[in-house]
């Protein structure tokens, strides 16, 4: 008889550290413990992203592409086991597949959103004026509940790419991949609390992150139908941005990073 | 001083609308008797306005169904203008009914052809620009130099520089088959209240969208002169309908079932309650609110400048600005000489008679806004802060508020955390750069912030880190449609103005 095979402990991602919830609680999917993250949790998650805006969002574009670049080199070095992860079989290796295209691409945009989102604008006066994309600061995201892997990495590598950082609810049905997702975040140098993953129940932290009162923006993406409207009445309360669920899934482009961007417009006077 | 004769061409029989006919501009201060201001009266004589306005619905006037009407007064004499439909549940039903009719053609129109039309409404605001301006200054108070020289060479560009984008959508957004979005229906303040407008009307028309709009209850009676102008184009019946109201009137046109998006600019707290109103329900939505902008002053700026960019900033429309420049940041070395300056200048200030041309402060909006400022300023006083006031004679009637200035100020103050939208500047200092962008990010809002520095560097390394949507370097106040405008965090989102703000109007592949 073999030995026994050492099975991994589902964890948070929070804070760039791998850990239980600190409210013990978890919730079983098959004979694993899956763990559910409290509004304690959030805040925590919330409070490392924003202490991580002011160094990331700073970082230079160049720089951030590189970061979401090494990402996708570290999914590609375990592609056999997000596989493994994601059910296995081929369309699981189509998933992986896509959600490396969607790292390669978002590490590309990084550095080209301020000329895709940005203007000089000719104005009618002596100014030189001129529009800039800027991150929002701390995105919360509810990722699509499938394809749990593309679906998280994809609006995660948006959100990055701008220079945001991403609180992110991973599929609650299909929360493993998202939370081995953390692996390929902490070795592929994103630096630590700019992005947070937590399992848990999204009836108990969607409207959670509504009422939030330090977060920027929500990506609505894989928000259930059911609790869109608790999220978005809440989220008036801070003014938060609602990056609408687009209509034909997630598909990555430039509007899903500008999505979670703030426009700047800069003027100032022409004279000698 | 002579009272000055005063007619509204088309009504002789009443003397409504009447300006100030006492002199009202004893504002020379005492210490400054150099100069010695005759009244500079703008003509009124060739504006016309109705007694009554009605609704503007499907390319006609019509009276509101159930016959409801409310007087719109000029703040400066508190005398009526002319009395306004209140439009009712059923008239609203019914405007946005005539812009979904409508939407059906001129949705379909070519890109050029809705040019056409944007191009001559830019056009006829331009032949009737004076008319506009007066009427603006009579029925909201504002300087008439300001009316004809700030908001309606605006309101013309506006229309023009859309009119410009009608067929061009696709070079907007390449590659993302734009398409309008249907009936928008867009609610609008008193501060600016046509340029507001404009700002509403143009990209959605330009879009291919239709609008049902309403107008700021105090402030109507441009947005009827607009719709006069429709008619004079030639517009389509129901791609602009207007339905005047209060904010009952403005709660249920965004709660119609019928809108494809919702725009409004006014309070961070009636901006909240439309977005819970909206919840889930699809509608896309801009909102542009309130501001408590920080406006900093570094020690090598070019003070004599910079004193003019802080009292526009901050005196421009009476302080009824979204983006109003209401917290002074002054670097702590030179904050003496500079307040020194400052407060010599604000005492140099106009207030009086809107329409006279010599103006710099007119009349307060309203008498509910005049009780908001007032109540604002005396909790800055009660808490600590030490107020200063330019040493004017205000009229005795009509609704008006000195520039007024508060040093001593705590950033945990009142006045320095509300938007009180009037003439009051909240002042504070700092010491470094670092200092400078925390005080300046110490709010809940964002729509704007302005730098005065010549040292090119620390103004981009400034602009780069104050969290607003504009940022004024070296000058304050400059408002474009091509340059996008609107605000972080709890001043909105959304942005009006380049192609960001035609985004808000289209929906994309």
């Amino acid at each position: 008889m073999s030995a026994p095979s050492v099975a991994k402990t589902p964890k948070l991602y929070l804070g760039g550290a791998f850990v239980r919830s600190e409210s013990g609680r978890v919730y079983p999917l098959g004979l694993v413990n899956v763990p559910r993250a409290s509004r304690k949790d959030l805040r925590e998650a919330v409070r490392a992203a924003r202490a991580a805006v002011p160094g990331w969002s700073h970082r230079t574009a160049y720089t951030r592409g590189q970061v979401l670049y090494r990402v996708a080199e570290m999914l590609e070095g375990r592609r056999v086991e997000f596989i493994a992860a994601l059910g296995g079989g081929r369309a699981s290796g189509r998933e992986v597949d896509r959600t490396l295209d969607a790292l390669v691409y978002y590490a590309g945009l990084a550095d080209k959103l301020a000329q895709l989102g940005g203007s000089v604008n000719a104005v009618a006066g002596p100014y030189f004026t001129f529009t800039v994309p800027e991150p929002v600061g701390v995105v919360a995201l509810v990722a699509p509940e499938a394809p749990a892997l593309f679906g998280l990495l994809t609006h995660v590598a948006a959100a990055l790419s701008g220079g945001n950082a991403v609180v992110a609810l991973v599929s609650e049905r299909r929360p493993l991949p998202g939370l081995l997702a953390g692996e390929l975040l902490a070795t592929g140098d994103v630096p630590q609390g700019v992005v947070a993953l937590l399992s848990g129940l999204r009836t108990e932290l969607v409207p959670q992150i509504g009422s939030h009162r330090d977060i920027d923006a929500v990506d609505s993406a894989g928000c259930p139908p059911e609790l869109r409207r608790e999220l978005e009445r809440l989220a008036a309360d801070r003014v938060k941005r609602i990056v609408p669920a687009s209509a034909d899934g997630t598909s990555p482009g430039h509007r899903l990073a500008l999505a979670t961007c703030e426009l700047k417009t800069i003027w100032h006077p022409v004279g000698v | 001083m002579p009272t000055r004769p005063q007619t509204i061409s088309a009504r002789p029989e009443r003397a409504a609308g009447q300006v100030p006919t006492a002199d009202p501009q004893g504002t020379a201060a005492p210490e400054s008797p150099g100069f010695v201001y005759a009244p500079a009266p703008e003509a009124t004589d060739h504006v016309r306005l109705r007694d009554r306005y009605a609704l503007f619905i499907g390319g006609r006037f019509e009276d509101p169904a159930d016959g409801r009407h409310r007087l719109t007064i000029n703040p400066a004499t508190e005398e009526p203008l002319a009395e306004v439909a209140e439009a009712g549940p059923a008239d609203i039903t019914r405007a946005v009914a005539a812009a979904q009719r409508a939407f059906l053609s001129w949705s379909r129109l070519a890109g050029a052809r809705r040019a056409r039309y944007l191009f001559r409404l830019a056009r006829l605001v331009q032949e009737r620009t004076r008319e506009l301006a007066v009427v603006e200054s009579l029925d909201g108070g504002k300087p008439i130099r300001e009316a004809r020289d700030v908001d309606l060479p605006l309101v013309a560009q506006h229309l023009f520089y859309h009119a410009g984008w009608a067929d061009k959508l696709e070079l907007a957004f390449p590659g993302a088959a734009p398409r309008p979005l249907g009936v928008c229906g867009q609610v609008i303040p008193w501060n600016f209240p046509l340029l507001m407008l404009a700002w509403k009307v143009a990209p959605a028309l330009a879009a291919g969208n239709t609008v049902v709009l309403k107008p700021a209850e105090t402030t109507p009676l441009t947005a009827m002169l607009f719709a006069e102008i429709c008619q004079q184009a030639g517009l389509p019946d129901g791609v602009v309908n207007l339905v005047t109201g209060g904010p009952e009137a403005g709660a249920r046109l965004v709660g119609e079932p019928g809108l494809a998006k919702v725009a409004f600019t006014g309070s961070t707290q009636v901006g909240q309650e439309i977005q819970r109103t909206l919840a889930g329900s699809g509608t896309r939505l801009t909102l542009e609110l309130g501001g408590k902008a920080a406006h900093v002053i570094f020690d090598d700026a070019p003070l004599d400048q910079a004193v003019e960019g802080v009292v526009d900033g901050i005196y421009f429309n009476q302080g009824h600005v979204c983006c109003a420049g209401s917290r002074l940041l002054v670097q702590e070395s030179i904050a003496e000489p500079f307040l020194a300056r400052l407060t010599e200048r604000i005492r140099r200030l106009r207030v009086g008679d809107p329409l006279d041309k010599n103006t710099d402060v007119g009349a307060i909006n309203s008498r509910a806004q005049l009780e908001r400022i007032t109540t604002l300023v005396a909790s800055g006083v009660e808490e600590g802060a030490q107020l200063f006031q330019a040493p004017c004679q205000l009229p005795t009637r009509g609704f008006w508020f000195p520039p007024s200035l508060f040093t001593e100020v705590a950033p945990s103050h009142r006045i320095a955390r509300e938007e009180i939208f009037g003439p009051v500047l909240a002042v504070l200092t700092f010491r470094t750069a670092q200092e400078a962008v925390e005080r300046a990010n110490n709010t809940r809002y964002g729509l704007s912030a302005g730098v005065w520095t010549t040292k090119g560097s620390r103004i981009l390394w400034m602009a780069d880190r104050m969290r607003a949507g504009v940022v004024w370097a070296n000058t304050y106040n400059r408002f474009d449609p091509a340059a996008a405008f609107g605000g972080f965090r709890e001043s909105g989102f959304g942005r009006e103005g380049g192609p960001a703000g035609l985004a808000a109007y289209v929906t994309l592949k």
